[in-house]
């Protein structure tokens, strides 16, 4: 029975919210066709604190009709004036940080420190970001020959879907509404069903300076709103993050249509750990035990969440030790307390999936380093979903090696060789993240470079700044989000092919 | 496998939807290592996914290289209030099908039915 660390600060207060929020469409606020409403239960105690609109086929129609209206205008928008207005959301999201933080940490449950130094700066820097590229955006003009010229010029694809996952409530919202909104199409976003209020208290803030109908959401249950969206004929494009079986079913349905899609599905992120890591017992060597740690941070609900960690068998003792000895150090508590730093698990099915694979991983044969159990938290918080950061140390073949838990659950194995860790990294159906650690020149290049995941960080972890283009290999999906190449998922070619020359080709 | 708390959930979906329902295993992050319900045919499966059998008159199915992974496990199909995302049928009604895991005793793996692709079965009929 490992003890816990509990943080000691007092919570800081709630923002107030409203009773309930109806759909964002058309820039108004539009009641819910069937006039339901679903309970927005908050991971920190697992009481409902306010409502979300139930939404059906009827108000995903309403939007799509929004949006169609709104791109009229808004795909003959000067980039200067999408740019001020992106630039706008993020003043105002900038201006608002403090409360948005905390509303994020009531509707996810994450903890209050996280959503002020990473969900909310990230998101305010992405808008901006793509509000600056698009000033800088130019097509392609090339001159064939002295009569004949080619342009191939961007146009926006139309009006697009997008269903966002919960993990990232206000973050993953903005990795799709800016880009989309950059290129200059219109869409209607599908927040997820256990985080669908902060982003409608963000609507209500930039409710004025976005244009009606260019940003609509509607909030709803996955089968009765989501499939409604994804499979509708009048959107260009879906994008989807979340999981591979979901993911499947959004292809269907557009291939039915023949539209194009984009998808994050997730990934069981190897950490590597090389030899050279512990040459020295310095401040490089503690930032490699807090990579290591890094399977913590959002409660381990990140796609891209170090879950396995391989480190060399030389350095297992000396490394390990401290590894454990800072993950016991996690302080848990309320998440709005501003030392937490572990919050709860988003949901009560995600809280019993996790105790699940905690289970089997012992069935299995691992060891259980720490952790290995609910939090038991107190003061409040008993029907809250928290569970105490766990390592497991096994094999690469075992379930919890496999599949993604998405909890604060890591394992931890060995290896002998380079060859055997890019072996072992590899073993997987994944490729989404990746790190290594190391102090040698030329691993730092080459094993990265064998590793099949669209994102390696090395000799850093979780860090995820505009202008790093961020996607899957394999089953982790594909297109990249976080970089200027994102536009051109919003966007198709148009060439005009013009000639100059007065006389006929002579065919007829 | 089944608890009659699952049985109970697949019979008022049945009712509601009028069909019969499905299950596919899931993989990957958010709602993923859960079993999703649909429709019977909702989700198109085919070689590349496992008929692991029937759980209460239903098709189960998991992608092949998941189920490389999981094979030498029992599944009981479990439910569990929750809010879950994902387009399963059930999320509306405050639950969540989930998977409990019991890895088979050596008598058990010697005892297994065996399983086939999801196009075999589809072509079955």
């Amino acid at each position: 029975m490992t003890t816990l660390t509990l943080s000691q600060a007092k919570p800081v207060d709630r923002p107030s919210v409203k009773a309930k929020y109806d759909h964002f469409i058309g820039g108004k606020w539009v009641a819910p066709s069937s006039g339901e409403y679903f309970d927005n239960i908050s991971p920190i105690d697992g009481k409902p604190f306010t409502k979300a609109a139930r939404g059906n086929k009827e108000d995903v129609d309403k939007a799509i009709d929004a949006a169609h209206e709104a791109f009229k205008t808004w795909s003959k928008t000067s980039a200067a004036e999408r740019s001020r207005v992106l630039n706008k959301i993020a003043d105002i999201m900038e201006e608002n940080l403090e409360m948005l933080a905390r509303l994020e940490t009531v509707d996810n449950g994450k903890a209050l420190r996280e959503t002020r130094a990473a969900d909310l700066p990230l998101c305010i820097d992405h808008f901006r970001y793509f509000a600056g590229v698009i000033r800088a955006d130019e097509s392609t003009i090339s001159e064939h020959d002295e009569n004949t010229v080619s342009i191939a010029l961007h146009e926006p694809l139309g009006v697009v879907a997008q269903i966002i996952p919960w993990n990232f409530p206000l973050l993953m919202a903005t990795w799709k509404i800016a880009p989309a909104l950059a290129a200059g199409c219109c869409t209607v976003v599908k927040p997820a069903e256990q985080t669908p209020t902060s982003i409608m208290v963000l609507m209500e803030l930039i409710a004025d300076v976005v244009p009606p109908g260019v940003l609509n959401v509607v909030t709803g249950f996955g089968v009765e709103a989501g499939k409604p969206l994804a499979s509708s004929n009048r959107v260009s494009k879906v994008s989807f993050t979340g999981e591979t079986t979901t993911g499947r079913l959004i292809m269907q349905y557009a291939s039915e249509n023949l539209i194009p899609v984009t998808m994050e599905l997730g990934g069981k992120s190897p950490n590597i750990f090389m030899k050279s890591v512990a040459d020295a017992d310095d401040e490089f060597f503690d930032k490699a035990v807090e990579g290591a740690v890094m399977f913590a941070l959002n409660q381990g609900e990140v796609c891209t969440c170090p879950s396995r960690i391989l480190v060399h068998e030389d350095i297992y003792d000396v490394f390990m030790k401290r590894v454990i000895e800072r993950t016991k150090a996690i302080k848990m508590g309320h998440p709005l307390a501003e030392d937490t730093m572990m919050g709860a698990q988003a949901s009560n099915d995600q809280y019993e999936k996790i105790l699940s694979y905690l289970d089997i991983g012992k069935q299995e044969g691992a060891v259980t380093l720490c952790g290995g159990e609910s939090a038991g938290l107190n003061s409040g918080l008993e029907t809250g979903y928290y569970i105490k950061p766990t390592i497991f140390k096994g094999h690469n073949k075992m379930r919890v090696f496999q599949e993604e838990i998405f909890g604060p659950v890591a394992c931890v194995t060995t290896f002998k060789t380079t060859e055997e860790a890019i072996a072992i990294a590899n073993d997987t159906m994944y490729g989404l993240g990746a790190g290594l650690w190391s102090r040698d020149a030329h691993e730092l290049y080459q094993v990265p470079r064998a590793i099949q995941a669209g994102r390696v960080w090395v000799n850093c972890y979780h860090t995820y700044p505009a202008h790093a283009p961020f996607g899957g290999y394999k089953k982790s999906g594909f297109g990249r989000e976080n970089h200027l190449m994102m536009l051109d998922h919003y966007r198709q070619t148009k060439n005009m092919l013009i000639s100059y020359d007065k006389n006929k080709q002579g065919f007829f | 496998m089944i608890t009659d708390e699952a049985k109970e959930v697949i019979d008022t979906l049945r009712e509601r939807f009028g069909s019969d329902l499905m299950f596919h295993q899931s993989g990957g992050c958010c709602d993923g290592s859960s079993p999703m319900c649909f429709e019977k045919g909702e989700f198109k499966v085919g070689s590349q996914d496992i008929w692991l059998g029937e759980v209460y008159g239903c098709d189960f199915f998991m992608s092949a290289d998941q189920f490389e992974y999981w094979k030498h496990t029992q599944l009981t199909l479990d439910i569990t209030p929750g809010r879950g995302s994902s387009f399963s049928i059930e999320i509306p009604m405050g639950i969540r099908f989930m998977i409990r895991s019991k890895l088979f005793t050596s008598e058990d793996l010697e005892n297994l039915s065996p399983v086939t692709t999801g196009e075999e079965k589809l072509s079955e009929g």
